[in-house]
């Protein structure tokens, strides 16, 4: 089976990548095997606790608690983009793995297409 | 080689959709193939029939239009991001009982399942303006 990997490397919010790219993951595992990756900015998207109210913002991090009932469990983030930002996983929904960048490397020659969003 | 080539910028605010044209010409011109053109989030606004842009100035719809008529490309809008985004062909201006369309004949509303599918069949995905 083929492997997609998806790449989230934009703040929530601000732009509606983040969200969008949400949607593309969920239809991707409607086909093949997926893999999630966050990196930089877009590892503020799994922060929990997000209160979007005020912004009239869909608060579409809760949707990210989905993936698991549609067969995506490979989440993962830069360890170094959120040491920068003085975050751990406890922070985070999903409990995404720490890749270092070697495993970043690893991660994305083993996938047969990357989306970036 | 065939490619598929996703745009997420929108004409004339990023240099995104304007470098996938002038990266798909390139492609065609040395004897690959595009799989499909997926035009995702602002990239939906590429289909825009009404754009008018200056005329010392490339316009970017028909250039894709150009283009996709000159190889049979397909030109395919996200049905998502085209909607947030008020880009309307006929059926979905009705559907939301809007006045008018505005969405260039030469491209079609789909849904993301074409976007799955082109990074999966294609040989190389290539994604402008993430």
């Amino acid at each position: 089976m083929k492997k997609l990997l998806f790449v989230q490397s934009k703040p929530p919010h601000g732009s509606l990548q983040g969200q969008e790219g949400l949607d593309a993951i969920l239809a991707g595992s409607a086909f093949v095997d997926c893999a999630v990756l966050f990196t930089g900015d877009g590892v503020y998207q799994l922060l929990s606790q997000q209160h979007t109210d005020a912004l009239s913002s869909r608060d579409y991090a809760v949707t990210y608690l989905a993936l698991e009932d549609y067969g995506v469990d490979q989440i993962y983030c830069v360890a170094a983009d959120l040491q920068q930002r003085g975050l751990t996983t406890a922070d985070l929904l999903l409990n995404p793995t720490p890749l270092d960048d070697a495993e970043v490397q690893t991660l994305l020659q083993g996938a047969d297409a990357i989306l970036d969003f | 080689m065939q490619f598929m080539i996703v745009v997420q910028g929108g004409p004339y605010t990023t240099q995104a959709s304007l470098t996938a044209w002038h990266f798909a010409r390139a492609v065609l011109a040395s004897g690959h193939e595009i799989y499909r053109v997926f035009f995702y989030h602002d990239g939906a606004y590429n289909g825009n029939a009404l754009i008018a842009p200056p005329q010392d100035e490339i316009n970017l719809v028909e250039a894709w239009r150009s283009l996709g008529e000159e190889h049979s490309l397909e030109l395919i809008v996200c049905v998502a991001s085209a909607l947030r985004r008020g880009m309307l062909d006929a059926t979905e201006a009705q559907r939301y009982e809007k006045s008018a369309s505005n969405l260039d004949p030469h491209f079609t509303i789909s849904g993301l399942g074409q976007l799955i599918d082109g990074a999966l069949t294609a040989d190389r995905t290539m994604t402008f303006g993430s």
